[in-house]
């Protein structure tokens, strides 16, 4: 949505609207383990993007007719809290919410090893606790970490983050005002261990060097948010080794 | 939420068939791996539609519509006109749509087409505007596909542009600023709808190990993945969206977009001819 009338400057002396350079990421935290019924889960923040994962499965299918009898069939439901927006989002499913439970339920298909599990389900539920900008992306990192928490066999890891054009800069991880402001968003998700690009998306115009500039710079962070993931999972499982 | 589909049964013998002629740069219908099928585009078949397009990719078929309502605009766009776009799959097109509210197909599909109209701004809203922060044109786009034999976003962007850049506004008789109470004859309609440019999507899709534009239903039962590339006349990416429970590498996704650009310009050419006749 063009708001020209009161659009802020977007990159001031080389520097973003919170003091990022073009290609530096938000602050990123993940946690492992935060739900205690859901076989895995996960939080994950970028800057004040917060967005909780949770996966149930592989579980019996109800209702029975959907199962399928070669592979575990993944249901995926992207949505935000009321009261994670600047106005109020009415909890209805809107058809954003519609088109990105499918995205996000596309660009985790190609990690997780379904066929080891026909005839069941595996849910994935993705809650946006605030949203600053990057809330699939951001939710695609915490469900892959979820994934892996409830222990289903995946091929890789999936993160994945937005890049965007603001001022006629490519930046990477952009948030709310730079994504309403910009002249591009493009989000993107990629399996880095073994290159596959799982998500795409462009909502904006880009010239053809401009967009393979965006798309190199994604990847480039989505090696560090990847990096970022291990960790966490490593802090989770080291840490209950030592418990033991 | 968003269920894996049941993905359609397509004989072992067809697949490798497909795979065999795709090897040796050819399709089963003995087109290129980077042509479509016969495009034919027709305006103006809807009398009571501002604009209309009937649209065929082969056998598949899609049409648009544009309906002009008087409205209010956004509050944050006081000045500009509304788009809306909705798609439907109709019943009739398939043995696999079934009646009822648009699915996620076509929400997305819909939405992909609506961000690649109005991210270029295709549309020139800023002149749909009767009384400002009032009364605005909102414009209705919406896209039935009648016949589904693959390649639905490619053959409804098609008609969407060509039924927007055919539509023209009805006269408006009386603006009273002051009430905004607009008065309009819809039996006159006198300029069209201004347009700033004309946008086409080229969907490529990944098969095996290979990459073809215009995928058919046989062809898209098979494919790994698809990616759409939506592109200006004036050669722009406006607009992008990868679709399909596989991935693409990254020069898979560089050459797409290289095959996309290089479509492009006939598809525009096509709009250009339908919509000027």
């Amino acid at each position: 949505m063009g708001l020209d009338k009161e659009r802020p400057q977007l990159i001031v002396n080389g520097r973003r609207i919170d003091g990022r350079a073009p290609d530096e990421l938000r602050p990123i935290e993940m946690e492992v383990g935060v739900l205690k019924n859901a076989d895995g889960s996960a939080i994950v923040s970028f800057g004040n993007t917060r967005v909780l994962a949770a996966v149930y499965g592989p579980r019996e299918v109800m209702p029975k007719h959907v199962a399928m009898v070669d592979r575990a069939v993944i249901r995926c439901r992207y949505r935000m809290l009321s009261f994670s927006t600047e106005e109020r989002k009415s909890p209805a499913p809107s058809r954003r919410e519609i088109e990105l439970s499918k995205v996000i339920r596309e660009a985790l298909e190609p990690a997780i090893m379904s066929e080891l599990f026909p005839r069941t389900a595996i849910d994935i539920f993705i809650e946006v606790l605030n949203a600053d900008g990057g809330t699939r992306t951001t939710g695609i990192t915490a469900a892959a970490l979820a994934l892996a928490d409830a222990g289903i066999p995946m091929r890789d890891l999936v993160a994945g983050v937005a890049v965007g054009k603001v001022d006629g800069v490519i930046v990477l991880d952009i948030n709310k005002v730079e994504d309403m402001y910009g002249e591009a968003d493009m989000p993107v998700a990629a399996m880095p261990g073994v290159g596959r690009i799982t998500l795409l998306q462009l909502n904006g115009v880009l010239s053809r060097d401009e967009f393979s500039q965006a798309l190199a710079l994604a990847l480039r962070g989505i090696r560090k948010i990847y990096e970022l993931q291990k960790e966490a999972l490593r802090r989770k499982y080291v840490s209950t080794t030592e418990e033991v | 939420m968003s269920i894996t589909p049941e993905q359609p049964v397509v004989p072992k013998l067809k697949y490798n068939a497909i795979l065999n002629v795709l090897s040796k740069g050819q399709r089963i219908d003995k087109r290129s791996v980077y042509s479509y099928r016969p495009i034919t585009v027709k305006t103006n078949v809807i009398p009571n539609a501002e604009g209309s397009a009937l649209v065929s990719v082969g056998s598949t078929q899609v049409i648009a519509g544009v309906k002009l309502e008087i409205g209010q605009p956004y509050a944050d766009t006081p000045n500009e006109g509304v788009l809306i776009v909705n798609a439907e799959f109709l019943p009739a097109a398939s043995p696999t749509f079934e009646p009822g509210p648009p699915d996620e197909n076509a929400i997305e599909l819909a939405r992909v087409v609506d961000r690649s109209l109005r991210e270029p701004k295709v549309i020139a809203l800023d002149k749909l505007c009767i009384i400002p922060g009032k009364r605005v044109w909102i414009v209705w786009l919406d896209i039935y596909v009648m016949d589904h034999d693959g390649n639905l976003l490619d053959a409804s962007m098609l008609a969407a542009m060509a039924a927007l850049a055919s539509a023209r506004i009805p006269r408006i008789v009386s603006v009273d600023p002051n009430t905004g109470d607009v008065k309009v004859n819809r039996s006159v309609r006198e300029d069209r709808l201004p347009i700033n440019k004309l946008v086409c999507t080229v969907t490529i899709a990944k098969i095996g190990r290979y990459l073809i534009v215009d995928p058919n239903l046989e062809e898209e039962a098979i494919a790994n993945a698809k990616l759409a590339v939506s592109i200006s006349e004036d050669g722009l990416i406006v607009g992008m969206q990868k679709m399909g429970m596989g991935y693409f590498t990254e020069d898979e996704v560089k050459s797409a977009v290289g095959i996309a650009m290089n479509v492009a310009p006939k598809l525009i050419e096509t709009l250009r001819k339908a919509v000027q006749s």
